[in-house]
């Protein structure tokens, strides 16, 4: 069994419990055991790169350092936390000087940073680490017939890290795939879902939502999967606003990508935190199913 | 190559004089220092930066990425730092990764919010600085960071029409079991705040 340092992040604590749940759930069936992260603190989101860039970075080599305590290397599932904490930890190797500066605050805390724990993606761990082949032997009810829009985001493409394709990445496609689902090509799934906009500039955050969505409908799409809460929160529970403002109808549901691995590997959907969604996600699941049944159980 | 393209008649043709013997574009050099990305001088202008980015690109931003640089490089000072651009960018870095010149645009902009925030020269009415400013406080006070504190704020700054707005997806999250009572706090709190210390001098945040 594979072990992580699991970074929960302020959201998956109640506004994103779902996540939470699923990815808890659907480790455990993996063979992955998701240790959270003793003590964490705020990863500082994007406010802190606003007002302080030092504090910024102190706050994020807090959890690195104690994940280096723990051995461990570092998982994320909210697409903002990993991207702070990756990029701290290639700025403070980078910068002996920095990290020196930063390790004399950390030391009131009895921490030190070192580099030693790298910091990966949910998403990643579930791709890379697990592996589509692995996953796809572990299918129990294969999501045939259900048309998913992957949706990537920004951060966990942007910036740049090392090797992967942030131009035309499949990965997340793949994985849909690996679930028996059928993965949707829509042309804004890389694009940002505004989601730090949301409450500083309301208009220009709906009207994202609103391309994003209108893209993902066109195409067929009857989900979104998301890796990111973020992103969930902004297209999900700003629909109605949308729709308001722009006299749209959109009702589409946004899930986290564990909940669909989870379904697809037959954890009952209680479990996986469905249910307390404002679109709801069963009905576009059963429609699927219904259109394309596959006998259950074997 | 290519000369910049004028600027539009409603800049003003005095670029503000330097403070404290450095030029606007040095202070921004300076601002820039930790970026890994090429130094602003090297932008052709291609606007390869405005067209990707889909704040600019709905038509959001009263002056696109590629014209704030050019702003920069003829020391519009004030211009540039009463502009919403940075403020209403959502760092998704697509102009970074997309530059032809490998100019870190995203860095830039959180590099103009932090100087604004530092010198309060920010634009009247913007939610931006106000709602970083509060949830710094928040997480200095707490480690943590708790959604209906910063809905709160967010309300007492900016009125009714959006406090109303906000308010119904609050509750709503909050019917939903979606959003905790308490807001959360780490255990060692005092080590914690010890280490802030270290990095920012503070009053009590309290
Ligand atoms: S994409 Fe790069 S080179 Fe082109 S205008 Fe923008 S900053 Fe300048
Ligand atoms: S990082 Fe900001 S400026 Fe760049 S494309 Fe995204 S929203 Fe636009």
């Amino acid at each position: 069994m594979k072990t992580y340092a699991y970074f929960p992040g302020c959201s998956l604590e109640k506004m994103a419990q779902s996540y939470h749940l699923s990815a808890l759930e659907t480790t455990r069936v993996l063979g992955v055991e998701l240790k959270e992260l003793e003590d964490w603190n705020c990863c500082g989101a994007t406010a802190y790169f606003h007002v302080d860039e030092l504090l910024a970075y102190t706050l994020s080599a807090r959890n690195l350092a104690m994940a280096e305590k723990e051995k461990l290397n570092l998982v994320a599932p909210c697409s903002g936390c990993y991207k702070n904490m990756y990029f701290t930890r290639e700025h403070l190797l980078r910068d002996p000087d920095l990290a020196e500066h930063i390790n004399d605050a950390l030391a009131e805390d009895n921490l030190r940073f070192s580099g030693s724990a790298n910091v990966q993606h949910l998403l990643e761990v579930f791709v890379h680490e697990v592996g589509l082949k692995e996953i796809r032997a572990k299918v129990t009810n294969p999501l045939k017939g259900l048309r998913v829009a992957p949706y990537y985001g920004c951060q966990i493409l942007r910036p740049r890290k090392d090797h992967e394709d942030i131009e035309q990445p499949r990965y997340f496609e793949e994985l849909v795939g690996a679930l028996g689902a059928e993965p949707v090509d829509y042309p804004l799934r890389l694009r940002c879902c505004g989601g730090a906009l949301i409450l500083t500039n309301r208009v220009a955050a709906l009207s994202m939502v609103r391309n994003l969505l209108e893209s993902a409908v066109k195409a067929g799409a009857a989900v979104v999967a998301t890796a990111c809460p973020l992103c969930q929160v902004n297209l999900e529970c700003y629909q109605k606003q949308v729709n308001k403002e722009f006299g749209t109808e959109f009702y589409l549901p946004i899930m986290y990508f564990t909940q669909l691995i989870g379904l697809a590997l037959g954890i009952p959907p209680k479990r996986l935190g469905i249910g307390s969604e404002f679109v709801a996600v069963m009905p576009a699941i059963a429609e699927a199913r219904d259109a394309d049944p596959v006998p259950t159980g074997k | 190559m290519n000369a910049a393209p004028p600027l539009e008649k409603d800049v003003v043709p005095d670029p503000t004089p330097p403070e404290n013997g450095l030029s606007f574009v040095e202070e921004i050099h300076n601002l820039l220092h930790a970026s890994v990305g090429n130094p602003i001088s090297s932008c052709i202008q291609c606007g390869t930066c405005a067209a990707t980015c889909p704040v600019a690109s709905g038509g959001f931003m009263e002056h696109t990425p590629r014209r704030i640089i050019a702003l920069i490089r003829a020391g519009f000072k004030e211009q540039v730092l009463k502009a919403n651009t940075f403020w209403y960018c959502a760092s998704c870095y697509q102009c970074t990764v997309r530059c032809p010149r490998g100019i870190d645009i995203a860095e830039l902009m959180y590099g103009l919010k932090r100087y604004t925030v530092w010198k309060t020269q920010y634009q009247k009415g913007l939610i931006g600085p106000v709602f970083s400013e509060t949830f710094v406080k928040m997480i200095l006070r707490t480690g943590r960071s708790y959604e209906p504190i910063l809905a709160t704020t967010y309300i007492f700054t900016f009125g009714l029409p959006e406090m109303i707005q906000e308010a119904q997806n609050g509750t709503a999250l909050m019917l939903k079991g979606r959003l905790p009572l308490l807001p959360p706090r780490i255990k060692r709190l005092e080590n914690f705040k010890r280490m802030i210390r270290r990095i920012i001098p503070l009053g009590d945040s309290e």
